[in-house]
């Protein structure tokens, strides 16, 4: 008897833990994407919005998408930011995360403080800083490149060209996001043992073999990892973009596809068309993560 | 000798990096404590000599800036506060029990923490519109929290897979009931966690940009974010009034930035046991 009783608490246990957190997600994230999901299949507008009926219109919005040549420009524009970003970012956390396990105790303090500090910077505060470095007038940037001989960048406006404009989207990405690369790199380096790192050594391996055939191979998890999420954040760059588009030209041209939606949803009140599009982004970002998803489940059964 | 060359090398060039990755903090503060003459001069000064805080107090008088301040601070204590329960709740329940359901719920977990804040954002504004809720706190809240549960429950799980259910098990033999033995074993072995995803959830709540811009259209109802772009905006409207921008941006930064260096340790234990633990 007492026994019935502990085993049917038990099994309706996990439930009533899970309630709240599946209820704020429900509200929080499934209804969204439900909405959105079915409004990417109608036809709302401003008129929708003014409480004219949504008709469904199913995959037009989405044949309109895949006929819009500035959408697909704006889907290139993100996938090669995208992937140069990540890249970038992967290759100097990397590096620098190698840098912190070669150099001595002081140095290694004073690097990790200074990428603590930018870590630490919240985006927008980061973002003033970076317009204010690259002011084409009294920008910190442009002095110092002036230094160098033969370089004119007396007021070169950075903002006002798509390819300066997103070289310096991508370094300020690049400057917030390389410290969590250092470090979750680093965590992974400092769990390689010494001693195999020696017997390497005393094979006569040199540096670059003891890199590619030991290095690399044991952080290859934390680097697929890390660099997934690069690829997932930094498909969808938003605030960063919308700064730098406030402070040089909004033209379409300088849009990625958070700031297109954005421009969909909020300026041409164009639901439907917008709601497609953010489809489009949720599919490619799952589609992108799901080969971080099943390595973080095969852990979990593990 | 040679490999000593090469560390003393490898040492300056770290050092180097340091300055260049710094500097824009660095220029920041700097340009925050300078007077605008010097700042209108086409030479940047490098160092901040003559240093007052007049733009602080000129970024201060912007009366927006309490009200906002307000506003933040409201929304990330109910955010995290909220978070943290629902998230324990949570965790305990993936990491102490085998249900059906069990792994779907994983993976809504996983999957929901790569939905991007502006593939919602229409939905979440018509969503909150609906109830009456945009230009508050609690309509902000709520969106806050179920983008920070999951990745809370993530690394909350690690963090109660960590404590050993025998321990639990051998408290009960000695005659407390299971919650008793739950509260009285486990629960203060879970502080580190609790901790850590607590920090978690405030840097998340407190830097967040664009879901506030989407549910917080008024003017008079801003988080520090929201602000400290206005400020910008309006600021940018004429000349470029830099050393208030900054002044500005560095009291929304500086916080941040301290907090974050004291907790830093905490935070990336706990990211580290998270994804490892499992």
């Amino acid at each position: 008897m007492a026994l019935t009783v502990e085993r049917r608490r038990t099994n309706r246990a996990p439930y009533l833990l899970l309630i709240p957190a599946v209820g704020i997600l429900l509200i929080g994230m499934g209804y969204p994407v439900v909405w959105q999901a079915i409004t990417s299949l109608q036809e709302y507008g401003l008129q929708q919005q003014f409480g004219k009926a949504a008709p469904f219109v199913f995959l037009e919005n989405y044949i309109e998408l895949a006929t819009n040549a500035s959408f697909w420009a704006v889907v290139a524009k993100s996938i090669a930011f995208c992937l140069i970003t990540a890249v970038a970012t992967l290759a100097i956390g990397l590096g620098l995360a190698l840098l912190m396990n070669v150099v001595g105790k002081a140095p290694r303090l004073i690097l990790q403080i200074a990428l603590l500090l930018a870590w630490s910077m919240p985006v927008v505060a980061a973002m003033t800083v970076w317009i204010w470095l690259f002011d084409r007038r009294r920008g910190a940037v442009n002095y110092l490149l002036d230094l160098i001989p033969g370089v004119d960048m007396n007021r070169f406006n950075w903002l006002e060209t798509p390819t300066t404009f997103f070289i310096v989207a991508s370094v300020i990405v690049i400057w917030m996001s390389v410290p969590f690369v250092a470090f979750s790199s680093y965590a992974g380096l400092t769990q390689i043992s010494e001693e195999v790192m020696e017997a390497a050594q005393l094979d006569g391996a040199n540096g670059w073999q003891r890199f590619w055939g030991i290095i690399l191979p044991m952080i290859r998890p934390v680097i697929a990892i890390v660099f997934l999420l690069q690829i997932i954040w930094d498909l969808r760059v938003f605030t960063q973009i919308t700064m730098l588009q406030d402070a040089g030209s909004k033209s379409s041209e300088f849009d990625l596809l958070g700031t297109y939606i954005f421009k969909l949803g909020t300026k041409a009140q164009d639901f439907g068309m917008a709601s497609a599009v953010s489809i489009l982004v949720l599919a490619i970002t799952i589609v992108l993560s799901w080969f971080y998803i099943r390595s973080l489940l095969k852990e979990d059964e593990a | 000798m040679r490999a000593r060359t090469a560390r003393t090398i490898f040492g300056a060039l770290a050092i180097v990096i340091a300055v260049i990755w710094v500097f824009p903090v660095y220029w920041m503060v700097n340009s925050s404590l300078l007077p605008n003459t010097t700042l209108l001069s086409f030479v940047p000064t490098f160092v901040p000599f003559g240093g007052s805080l007049n733009n602080f107090t000129a970024a201060l008088a912007d009366g927006e800036f309490y009200a906002a301040l307000g506003m933040s601070v409201s929304i990330t204590l109910i955010a995290v506060f909220f978070c943290l329960i629902f998230a324990f709740l949570g965790a305990v329940a993936i990491s102490r029990f085998r249900f059906r359901g069990r792994k779907s719920f994983i993976i809504a977990v996983l999957v929901v923490q790569m939905l991007p804040a502006e593939g919602l954002f229409i939905a979440q504004y018509k969503m909150v519109a609906s109830v009456h809720l945009l230009d508050s706190v609690i309509g902000v809240s709520v969106i806050y929290i179920a983008a920070v549960v999951p990745f809370t429950i993530w690394m909350l799980r690690g963090f109660v897979a960590g404590v050993p259910a025998d321990l639990e098990e051998a408290a009960m033999v000695d005659g407390l009931s299971r919650f008793g033995a739950f509260m009285r074993i486990t629960f203060p072995l879970l502080a580190p966690g609790l901790v850590a995803s607590g920090v978690y959830a405030f840097l998340q709540a407190w830097n967040e940009f664009t879901v506030a811009l989407v549910l917080l259209p008024s003017e008079a109802a801003q988080t520090l974010p929201l602000w400290l772009r206005g400020f910008v905006q309006a600021s940018a409207t004429r000349e470029t009034d830099w050393g208030q921008v900054m002044a500005a941006s560095t009291l929304v930064a500086v916080p941040v930035i301290v907090f974050f260096l004291i907790v830093q340790g905490r935070l990336t234990s706990g990211l580290v046991s998270g994804a490892v633990k499992g």
